[in-house]
Parts: C-alpha cells; structure tokens; sequence
C-alpha cells in the first residue's frame, strides 16, 4: 500500500497558477465523501501550501474540521477567503494574522462535495502516524522483477530441454538409420566430425563475418551517439517525483524552452522558490540505477549547501556556488537546435523528444539524437500549415490541399530538410 | 552605355606576363609538402604507404571513442533580464576621437558580440563604419590594462588613490594639465572642469593627432565661433572637396557619407543626382567617389581654394596652375554659381588661411544657413594645435607639476614625441588613463586604466540638442575604472560617475522616467528639428590670399600624409579586424607604404612588370622630409599626383600595444610639421631615393580576377535621362534564348521557391566602399583573420569583399566599388560539382553550404565564376581535432576574444570550404519570430549583417515572392532600367543584383573605333 505525499510548495504563485491551469476539475456527482477523490483533489490543488501534519506556507490540516465553528464557513473560506475575512470572523481573522496576512488564494472552482471529499481524506490521514506508513514499494518492485526473472529462466529451461531433446532425436535417427543402412549390407562411411567439415567452417565464417560487420558498423555509426546516456548527477534530482508525482509543469523550471534555442537548466533561485519550505524528502524511496537507495532529504541538503542556505535558520548564509551538472543530452557544435522552434512553433511535447521524462528518477537520453532521427521527424511531422498564418505565402501548398492532393503538409515539404535549417 | 575597360590594376590594364600566369593558376602556390626529398626518394611508394598507415592510425587516436563529458552550469540567481540563448540589446555611444555614432549593442548571456547604428539617432540614422563595427573586438584586447600600476608595477585602487591624491595635494600651485583628444562628452568635460578648479592654474589641453585646428581658428576668425559647424551634403547639388575624405575619415564621415549617398540615389523616375569635385594629391576614398577629379600637389591646396574663390566671384586675384585644375576650378565654380544656396565647399587642409578661403567662397555660394548650420555646431574637433605646442614647451620648461592623460597619445602621434617624451620626463606626476600600455602610458607613473566604452556609463554630445548615452553592456571584465571616476575621487567628489551622470540628467530631463528612455532610446533629441542657421562672414581675405601667396613653393616631389579608413589616427589599430580590411584604395593589409604614381615609379626603375603587383615583394622607398626620414615599401596608384607620395599615419605601433598592431608598418607622425600655428600633415620638399632592398605587402587586389570578362556597368547622368534603357543594351542579347531567360535558356528544370526566395540588390552608386559591410560581416559570420603571410598567398577569407576596379586614365583613374559576395545562384555552377554534395540549394534560394559534409577538394572554388568561396586552408580557429595545429597571428583565439564569436555560427575547421549565408542565422531568427507570431514575415525583419551596416543603404534585402517588398520593387518597379546580374549571360541566375553606376560627368565622346576595340578586348581579354 502506497501512500503519496506530495511535494509541498511553498506558497508561490506562478507554481499555484499553473498547477491551478493543469487541472481539470471532474463532474461527476459524489453523493457520500470519498477520500481517494479527496486525495487527488488536495494533490492537484492543496499540496504546495499544506500538510496534514505540517505546518507550511499554510497551517497543517489535521483536525481542520473541529477548528471551524461551522463547515458552511469553512466552504465559504476555501472558496473565496476574502469575504470570511470581510465578515469579521474572529478564528479567520486569527488565522489570517498568524500566517503574516498571506490570504489563501481562492479556488472557487471546488465544489461543497469536492471539499468534503478532501476533509474525508484529511480525516483518513489524521489516523495514520506523522510520516506515514513506510510504502512497500521497493520490495514489491523487486517481487515482480523475481517474477520477470523467473519467466525468462523458465524459457530458457525449457528451450534448452527441447534443443537437448531435439540433438537426442536427431542422434537417433542417425543411429537408426546407420542401423538400417548396416541391416542391408549397406556400409556407411565414418562420419567427420563437424570441425572439419568445410561447409560448416564456411558457414561460420560467414554468419561470423556478417554479424562481426554488422556490430562494426553499428558501433563506427554509434560513435558519439549517447543514446541511454544516464551519468551520474552531483544530485540525485528526479525528474519522476518533480514532474511526475507532484505534476510540477516542466516549463516552470525549463522556462526557456518557449523563448530560447535553450530549454534552461534552471537557475538554483527556482529550485529555492519551493524548497525554502520543503526541507524534506517524505515521498516513495527512491534507488539510484545500481539499486542503491537514496536518501531524498540528504540530497535537498545538498541543494542548501549549493545556495548557502541555512535551512535551520531560514535565511542564506554564504554565497552560491553554481551546480555542475553533467550535460545529457549533446549535440555537436555544427548542429543548431532551437527549443522555441518545437515547442511554440512546432508544438510538440517535450517527451517527444525526452521520452517519458516524468518516470525517470534520473534522466538518461532517450533517443540517439542522430541526424537520421531528426530527419525522420521532418518527414512524417505535419506543420499546423492552416493554423499558423506564417505559412500563407505558401500559395501552391495551400492550392494543393484546396485540390485535395495533399491532405496535410510535412516539415520537409516546407524545407524542413535543408542543410542550412540545421547546420550553419 | 560607355564601353570602357576596367581593371584592378595597371598589371591588368597593361596585360604583363606575370598576370597572364597568375590568371592561368587560379591557386598560385605548390602544395605544400615539406621534406622536398619525399617524391625524390627511392621508395616513394612504400613511404606513401607509411605515412597513410600513420595518419590513419593517427587519426583514429586522435578521434578516440571517448566520448567527452560536458557540464551543464547554470547561473546560481538568473538575472531576470538574461535568457540564455536570446540576444539582449542595449544602446551606447561610440564617441571616440570626436566621431559621433550612437549604436546598439548586441549582447548575448552577457557578452557584447555585435556593434549596429542606432536608427533613431537623426544623425548618422543607424550608419556605422568598420571602425564602429570593429569597436567590439577591441572590448577584448588581451593587450587591454588590466589593474592600475605604480611605476609599472601592480596596485590596488585605495592605493593608487592614495598616491595620487597626496602627489596632486603637493602640487604647490604647480598646473595639472588634463590633456585629452576631443571629447563630446558634455558631463565628462564637468567632471574635468571640477577636477581643474581645485589645482590652481590647472587647464585641460585637447590635442587631435589628426588635427581641425586650421578649421576651428579659421571660422573663429570668419564667424567668431571656434567650432565645427554641422554640415548637410543632403541639402547639395554640388560639392567641391578640396582633399576632404568626407566619405572615410574627415571629421564624422558616418554621418557626412549618410547624407551624400541621399544625394546620389538615382532612378529613371528621378534622373537627378548632386555633383562632387574633388581636388587632392592622393587618392582618397572621397576622390574615387568623385565625378570629377583632379590633382595637385599638396602646397598647392592653398592656390586651388584660391583660384575657386576668384572663380566664383571673391575679390581675389587667381594664381597660376596647372592648365588642367585651372579647367577644373572653373568648371568646379560654374556648377557652384548655378547651383547657389545648394552648394558646399569642404577642405582637408589644417591651414588656417587655407580654411578662411573656404569659409569665404562658402559664403559666395550660399552654403551658410543651407548646407552648413552655424546654429547648431556639432562641436565635432575641439584640439588648438598651438595649445599642445605650448604645454610641451612648458613641460620641458618643468612649470607642469602633473599631466593627466586621457585618451591621447602624444608619445606616438606628437610630431616631435622624442620632446613630448622627454618634457613628461621632467613632469613629477604623470596619469594616464589609457586603455593599454601605450607608447605615452609606457613614460607615465601611474596608470589609472578607463574602461572600454561598453563597460562604461557615458554621454555624447552630436550638436546641441541632440546627445546619445553610453551605457555599460557587460561588467568590467578586468580591474579598470572609469576615468571620471577616478577624476571624481581626486576632486573629492564621493558620488561615482554613474550616479553623477545619472543625477545630472535627471535634472536636464526632468525625471526617472525620461532618463530610463533616453538610455533605452539611446538618444535624446529635439522633437522638431531646429532651423538651420547662418552666419555673416567677416574674415580678412586679402590677407589670408597673401599669406598663401607667399606661403614656401614645393620642391621636386611632395609628401601628403593621410588617414586610412579602418586605422584611422592609429589609436584603435590593435584591431586584428581593422588591420586585415583590404585599404578601400590600395586594397592593401597589414602594413602601409609609400603611394605613389606609376610614373613616379618609373623614375626609380620600378618598372611595372613582372616584378610588381603580383609578387608580394615591393621595392623599398626612403623618403627624406622636414628633416626626417622613413622607409616603406612603394605601391603604384593610379591617381596619385605624379610628383606626390602619400603615407598613412597610424602605423608603426610601441611593442606593448597588442600583437596586432605593435611594430606593423612604420610611423609617419615623425614627418608633420609645425608652422607655428597648425600642424602640416604634408612636406613640401621631399626627397625619394630607392633602397634596392625588397619588402613584402600583402595586396589582396590581384587576388580573384574576372579574366576581363565585363561585370560592372555604368553610364553619365547625361545619357540616363536621354536613354535610361542604354546602360542595359546588351540584355537585349539574352532575348534569343526565348522569352524568359531564366527559363528558356536551359535544358534543366528550375529550382521551385514555394515560400520565401531570398534576393539583394546593390546600387553602385552609392556604395563608396567603406568596407564597414566587410567588417559587420566578419563580426557576424565568425570570419576568421589569417594575417599577413595568408593573406599574401590569397588565402583571407573575407566573405564580401569590394572589388576595385579603375578605368580610364592611368594617372586619374575613375573607380567603381563592387561588393562582392556568394551570388546564390539559382543554377550555381559549384552545387553541381562538389562530389559529397557539402554545397547545394535551399527551397529559399540559399546557396547552402555545409562545413561538416565538405571534404575540401575545393572544385566549388574552381568553377565559381564569382571567386567568393574561401577555403580554410589552415586551423585559424582551433577547431581540429588534432592539438598544436592552430595558427594564429592576432591572439584571436585567446580565451578572452573568443567572447566576441558569435554563438550562432560555427567556427569553421581546416579543409573546409566557407562562404557568405545570406547570414542565414538572422534570416531562420527572424522566420522563427514571425512563426512563433503565426503572422507571415514582414519585409525588413530579415536584415543581413551588410545592409544593416551600411549608411548608405546601397544593399537592399528581402524576399523577392512577396510583391510588397522593397527588393521586389526595386527589381520590378522602381530599377528595371538599372537592374542588371553579373555575368548574367553564363546562365548561373545569380539571386543578387547590382544597380549601373551613374556618374554626374560630361558624356564621354562617342569614339566608334576605340569602343567597338574594348568590347573585343572585353570578350576576349
């Protein structure tokens, strides 16, 4: 049984908007409170300023119902705070001095039902211990990784059976017809031993010689090409539980992937926007790829020291220091690639390219980034030819699909291909 | 159309024996092998199979499987205005020297990689020169101070405070000279003035090495203004120059060759055009402008301007000269009369009876108030030569008790630096604020380095009203401090500069707001421009007229020292930039020389021949005048006076000045004079003697020749308006290929540009060939300098070049300028014969080339009919996988003046082939922004690095599909009669046109006989 706890934001709100802009509030009608439900809705919308147990940018939530004099109150609050605070409650106004006046901000798009559904799983949380039930999930993984294992063995043992049996059979029939040949007086010659015989050493040689090019040239082509490239970070960032598990948008660190040929490293400053208040690591363990475990908060530790920030004291205490991290995804200095290009342009999605970026604890390159790969793309990819005004002056284009000869139109057929798009 | 021969040089003109060679080996010299004994040997066969194996096995190591690991760093806080990989602009200022270019800087994650005019200054509207243009590099000169020092050695800020402030406190009544060039700076010269006032007796000297002293007395002495007026060339029909190089370096020649090329913007629908005359001694890049042109010697320059005030009506008597500008005054003086209150006289002279003539017949003709404005003077040169006389007077005397210098170099330029040196010897407190260790800083005590002008904060003053801002553009790469600031801290003034500037303006402007806008404006100027004003002259005539006419008669031969374009006075010529840009002239790199006339050459049995011109070894000169002497290789010009030699200043650099510059070519400072009043910048009696030894010059004019084959068109004025289709007759020709030649006179079918075809169009009318295109592009595409030895061997690899070409008269040439650069053809004779394919189109009509596919076997060079592709016959740039190949001559590849390569463009490695991308770059950016938009593209978003640095807007570029563009209107509408493609009949379908230059002459008489030889000549030769 897992239990998630989301990555805690510290109120913040560009994060709190775009977290509010990914999520799409479902309607369908509850009738009695379901926690499950309620765990998704406070994910999606409650987790970066709240805990149960917490006190964060926001008070801990346990208990949160006993505080309010009356839930119609509390309903009103988390739908627009500012008028309970208008109407002189005395425990709003109290709670709103408290957190420094940070009003909360307003989600009027949470139904009565939706934020029971939360109290529902905030009253389910209360009951468990402060920091929760340590998940099972490593050894369950490794439980269905035996279970793959013994599969593949379990092929294996049975091929070899049949391979073994089949040799028997044919060494059988051999013996049997030697048998059957010296019944009619027919004598058989001794047979040579397969090293010896030409048509054996010929075929070796060849199957030899064509699986011997084949690596030689896969490998000559591979050189330089990083495809799988998974180095070893000075910290174990993962990618699965930023934008996996707590869905934090990728353009929220990677800011100028819409504006630059670079996506962005993020600058330590953003890492800083939500861990001033997330100081620790409370999520699923986490394995490096050698399988050994890591210890999420020690790595948070690690970004404090980067920043010089004294998380005991809340304050920054020595200056920066830049991390190092190791570049993944290279491409040589004759190729220019324009992240803005694909994804305003092109809209595309980043894992077109990243692959499923938001299950990998550390990063590794998910296609070769070869000039074939790139090409391939332009060729099968269709340009948003009528939606995007640019391409208007492409009359004969337009014609075409107008004639229907063409039904949509590709990179390529835009000069998507060229040398000089890429290389210059 | 006037048929007439064109050449690059007399060798052509005269066809020699070494030319025909040159022209029949396109690549002049032997492979490179070194051990001679290789094919000699018993066994070249073996050893030939030794070496394979070796380089194979080599190259295998040296491309090691290793994949190497690259770190990703990101900023610790990001500024919030820096996105990596998005450029930032910033304006500044250029105001150098009293040149006046407001510009915009181009900044990427922090380094300033690109100098472009400022469109909103009125003044020079967003022209630059390869000066400005080259100002960038010069941010990361390696030879650029780095700390402040004491007696040469190391200091820190606090202490050099303290020195200098107890040294200056001691001064005991004692003057502190501030001695500086021309500054334009309006708050500078308040920090100066502050700083004075508190050492009794303190004054600020301005010293121009190129001196306007004769210009400023001489209109003290006309109009009581001891000023440069501001100059309108727009608002004239004709213009005289009396060895003015207004288009190259006279004064602001930005903002004067914006204003000329107004004027010579021709078309069929407006057949009208200004006329220039140009009188001068050598040949100036305003003389191979002219219409009309002639020559004197230079102590004749006083007779001329003479002459033209008698022609015109002035109440002197004529002088005598020679038959042939005698005609030339007269002719010069009627177009003056005919055309009164739209005509300016300029002159070069630095004499001040010289200048009063001028300001005279510049009254008679009606300049004052319409082409000169004495209301708003732009202030441009502020240097008194007599003042610098004095305060080296007084420091050898000992009367100075400090010298502060900032920005001159008297050591260097002074005529008499051995007692400038000598006098600062005898100063106790020198300060110098220079930006390296110069041949002056060398002599001072202390020295307090500025900072380069795009570290800095600054103001600059056009005219009145009009100013543009400095501000920084990247931090202060080293331990370096403002001057003001450092003036500021001796005044015991707390505020810094930047404060101080700030403050200052605040109050000028009113508020935050208004300041926050001039800095992102750049400029600030009046909403409504002020009327231009005049003045009454009242000038003593007779007896400026008599002191020329007694003025010392020349001997036998004359000496003229000028100013080169891209070196200028010589202080910004640690440039490896500058140093490598062909001399618009003399086509010349690296070194300068001794000009002179064909017929001189003669005379020292330098016959032209085989042993000039083509061999880079030149017969050295030894020129004796004033008493001093200097030796230089010669170089025939056509156009020079026959009896002048002309020298460029601004070379012969001290040894501490920069690899670039440091001991190239010979100073000629040594050889001005002083009359008592102005500096000479000529000798009237020199004397000329051969060494018989030899010195190489590295020329690039003979480099890619055409083989007499016609590429430049041009027509007099006269003919255009009577028949604007003549210039372009033999069109005419390609219409028996059938209706559409494009497509009619070929077997193959033509490339489709569904979307965008890129086309330019270059009007050689009013390029001038500045080469400030030259430079932005080198800036721009990471072109790569190869120093004097390449460039000898034809190995530079500029990607535009301008091509020079004489016609005429071998003693006074007229010139075309023709930029030259990859013609993108759209059935290009080098796509077809690259066997890998490196080189081939783009749907967009690019000629793409593409380094990383290209093995260099250089068969697209050899079948280019342009010659403009370049190969990278060495590592220039590091870019090899194999270690120690590199070859640099400049430190251009110093970890410091990398920061000035564009991050967009590749830098290219050995063995590949490069040439112009229509700066592809720019065009895919500004495709990009338009997609990203979803708006089609606008016409002027794509500028390429050419048009955007040329003031004269002679390149026009744009997508030829979109009917609303200008390229299309010009090709289509404006220009058919004019519009013509070089070698247009080989059927390569070039995607660059040129617009016929029209000179404003007499028609040239029709000579059937001789004509119908040149066209022979021109087909044949």
């Amino acid at each position: 049984m897992y239990r998630r706890v989301s990555i805690l934001l510290r109120k913040h709100f560009v994060s709190v908007l775009i977290l509010c802009a990914s999520i799409v509030i479902p309607f369908s009608a509850v009738k009695a409170a379901d926690p499950a439900k309620g765990k998704q809705i406070f994910q999606q919308n409650c987790a970066s300023c709240h805990n149960v147990h917490k006190k964060l940018t926001g008070p801990a939530l346990a208990g949160v119902e006993g505080r309010w004099s009356d839930k119609k109150l509390l309903h009103q609050w988390i739908h627009n705070s500012a008028s309970v605070l208008a109407s002189g409650d005395k425990y709003a106004n109290d709670l709103f001095n408290e957190y420094n006046k940070t009003a909360m901000t307003a989600f009027p798009a949470l139904s009565n039902e939706d934020i029971d559904d939360i109290l529902a799983f905030i009253k389910v949380e209360e009951a468990k211990p402060v920091g929760g039930a340590k998940p099972e999930g490593g050894t369950a993984t490794a439980g269905a990784k035996e279970q793959g294992s013994d599969n593949s063995l379990l092929f294996g043992i049975i091929t070899l059976i049949l391979a073994v049996v089949a040799l028997i059979l044919m060494q059988i029939n051999s013996n049997l017809n030697k048998l059957a040949g010296d019944k009619e007086g027919q004598p058989t010659p001794e047979p040579i031993p397969f090293y010896k015989n030409k048509a054996y050493i010929a075929l070796a040689i060849l199957v030899l010689f064509m699986v011997g090019g084949y690596f030689t040239i896969q490998g000559a082509i591979g050189l330089g090409r990083q495809k799988d490239y998974m180095p070893e970070q000075p910290i174990f960032y993962s990618h699965k539980v930023h934008a996996g598990i707590n869905q934090i948008n990728c353009l929220y660190c990677h800011a100028g992937a819409e504006k630059s040929k670079h996506a962005m490293i993020p600058s330590e400053n953003i890492c800083m926007n939500c861990h001033k208040a997330i100081k620790e690591y409370s999520g699923p363990e986490l394995f490096t790829a050698e399988g050994k475990k890591v210890d999420g908060t020690a790595e948070i530790a690690k970004l404090y020291d980067y920043v010089g920030w004294d998380a005991e004291k809340g304050k920054y205490t020595k200056p920066g220091r830049p991390i190092e991290w190791t570049k993944i995804h290279n491409l040589p200095d004759h190729v220019y690639f324009n992240h803005s290009q694909h994804t305003v342009a092109g809209k595309q999605q980043c894992q077109t390219c990243h692959g499923n970026i938001t299950e990998m604890d550390e990063v590794h390159q998910f296609a070769d980034l070869s000039m074939g790969w790139c090409i391939n793309c332009h060729r099968t990819t269709k340009v948003q030819f009528a939606d995007n005004n640019y391409y208007s002056i492409f009359e004969k284009l337009h014609q075409d699909i107008k004639d229907k000869k063409i039904d949509s139109v590709t990179v390529e057929m835009v000069g998507g291909t060229e040398c000089q798009k890429c290389h210059y | 159309m006037e048929q007439k021969k064109y050449w690059k040089g007399l060798e052509e003109l005269h066809n020699t024996e070494a030319h025909q060679e040159i022209v029949k080996n396109e690549f002049r010299e032997e492979l490179p092998f070194e051990s001679e004994g290789l094919l000699n040997a018993t066994t070249p066969r073996r050893d030939f199979l030794k070496y394979l194996g070796f380089t194979t096995a080599a190259a295998t190591i040296a491309a090691s499987c290793e994949t190497p690991v690259h770190k990703a760093i990101p900023y610790v806080n990001k500024p919030e205005e820096i996105t990596p990989g998005v450029a930032n602009y910033y304006a500044s200022a250029y105001a150098i020297d009293g040149e006046y270019v407001p510009v915009v800087v181009k900044t990427r994650e922090g380094r300033p990689i690109k100098i472009e005019g400022n469109t909103l200054s009125s003044i020079t509207g967003g022209s630059t020169s390869a000066k400005v243009q080259g100002a960038v590099l010069s941010l990361y000169d390696v030879a650029r101070l780095r700390f402040p020092t004491i007696g040469g050695t190391e200091t820190t800020w606090t202490e050099l405070d303290k020195q200098v402030g107890a040294a200056l406190a001691g001064l005991g009544g004692a003057p502190a000279v501030l001695l500086s060039t021309s500054i334009l700076s309006p708050t500078t010269k308040k920090v100066i003035d502050a700083f004075l006032a508190k050492y009794p007796n303190s004054r600020h000297v301005v010293y121009d090495p190129v001196s306007y002293s004769g210009m400023l007395l001489a209109n003290e002495a006309a109009y009581g203004k001891r000023t440069i007026p501001s100059y309108h060339f727009e608002n004239a029909k004709t213009i005289v120059s009396l060895g003015a190089d207004f288009i190259g370096t006279w004064l602001n020649p930005v903002e004067y060759a914006r204003q000329f090329a107004q004027t010579r913007k021709v078309s069929a629908k407006k057949p009208e055009m200004s006329k220039l005359f140009q009188f001068e001694s050598n040949m100036s890049l305003t003389g191979a402008n002219a219409d009309e042109r002639y020559t004197h010697k230079p102590s004749e320059a006083g007779a001329v301007a003479l002459a033209l005030l008698a022609a015109v009506g002035g109440s002197v008597s004529a002088p005598k000269l020679d038959a042939k500008v005698e005609a030339g005054v007269k002719k010069a003086a009627n177009e003056l009369k005919a055309s009164a209150g739209k005509a300016l006289v300029v002159s070069g002279s630095n004499d001040v009876n010289v200048q009063l003539i001028v300001n005279a017949i510049n009254n008679i003709v009606g300049a004052n108030g319409t082409t000169i404005d004495w209301a708003n003077p732009s202030g441009y040169r502020q240097g008194i030569d007599a003042d610098m006389a004095k305060l080296v007077g007084d420091m050898n005397a000992g009367s100075i008790g400090a010298v502060l210098v900032y920005g001159a170099n008297p050591a260097y330029d002074y005529f008499d630096a051995a007692k400038f040196s000598e006098g600062l010897k005898k100063v106790k407190t020198s300060i110098s604020f220079n930006d390296r260790l110069d041949e002056t800083t060398e002599l001072c005590k202390y020295a307090a380095p500025d900072h380069h002008f795009l570290e800095n904060w600054n103001d600059a003053q056009g005219k009145p009203g009009y100013y543009s801002f400095a501000q920084p553009t990247i931090s202060p790469l080293f331990k370096t401090r403002a001057a003001q600031d450092s003036l500021l801290a001796w005044t015991g003034n707390t505020t810094t500069w930047a404060d101080y500037l700030k403050a200052e303006w605040i109050s000028k402007l009113g508020s935050q707001e208004a300041w926050d806008k001039a800095l992102q404006d750049g400029v600030v100027e009046p909403a409504t421009a002020p009327a231009l004003g005049g003045a009454s002259f009242a000038g003593d005539i007779a007896g400026a007229a008599a002191k020329i006419s007694s003025a010392k008669k020349g001997g036998k031969y004359e000496l003229v020292l000028y100013e080169k374009v891209a070196i200028g006075n010589g202080r910004q010529s640690n440039n490896p930039w500058l140093q490598e840009m062909p001399d618009p002239i003399t086509r010349a790199t690296w070194d300068n020389y001794a000009c002179i006339s064909n017929t001189l050459a003669k005379t020292f049995s330098a016959e032209l021949g085989d042993d000039y011109e083509i061999n880079v070894e030149k017969k050295e000169l030894k020129i004796k005048a004033n008493g001093k002497e200097i030796v230089l290789p010669m170089l025939i010009i056509p156009g020079m006076h026959p009896e002048v030699i002309a020298i460029a200043v601004g070379y012969g650099r001290g040894k501490n000045v920069g690899r670039a510059a440091a001991e190239v070519g010979q100073n000629a400072y040594p050889l001005v004079s002083y009359n008592g009043q102005t500096f000479d910048y000529f000798a009237v009696d020199a004397s000329v003697e051969a060494t018989g030894k030899k010195y190489p010059v590295a020329l690039t004019q003979t480099h890619n020749s055409y083989e007499g084959r016609p590429i430049v068109k041009e027509t007099t004025l006269e003919e255009f308006k009577h028949n604007p289709k003549e210039v372009n007759e033999d069109r005419e020709e390609l219409k028996k290929f059938g209706k559409d030649f494009r497509s009619d006179a070929t077997l193959y079918s033509s490339h489709p540009y569904p979307g965008i075809k890129w086309g330019m169009s270059i009007d050689l009318n009013t390029c001038f060939g500045c080469g400030a295109c030259t430079i932005a592009c080198q800036a721009e595409n990471n072109v790569s300098v190869v120093g004097k030895d390449e460039v000898a061997k034809a190995h530079e690899m500029h990607w535009i070049r301008i091509d020079r070409y004489f016609s005429g008269d071998e003693n006074n040439p007229e010139v075309v300028f023709q930029p030259m650069l990859c013609q993108h053809c759209d059935n290009a004779p080098c796509e077809n014969v690259c066997p890998v394919g490196a080189t081939n189109h783009s749907s967009e009509g690019i000629n793409q080339m593409a380094y990383n596919r290209c093995i260099g076997t250089r068969y697209c060079a050899n079948n280019c009919p342009y010659k403009v592709r370049r190969l990278n016959w060495r590592d220039w740039n590091g870019a090899d996988s194999f270690e120690n190949n590199l070859y640099d001559v400049a430190d251009m590849n110093d970890n410091l003046t990398r920061m000035v390569l564009n991050p967009d463009v590749v830098v290219r490695s050995r063995g590949v082939m490069e040439k112009c991308s229509f700066c592809v770059q720019r065009l895919q950016e500004a495709k990009l922004e338009a997609k990203k938009a979803g708006h089609p593209m606008k016409d002027g978003a794509a500028k390429t690095a050419c048009q955007q640095a040329c003031g004269a807007d002679a390149i026009v570029f744009g997508n030829v599909n979109d009917k609303n563009s200008e390229i299309y209107k010009i090709r289509n509408e404006e220009q058919t009669e004019r519009m013509y493609y070089v070698l247009e009949e080989t059927h390569v379908l070039p995607s660059i046109n040129y617009l016929a230059k029209i000179r404003n002459k007499d028609a040239a008489p029709k000579k059937a006989e001789k004509e119908s030889a040149h066209k022979e000549e021109a087909h044949h030769a």
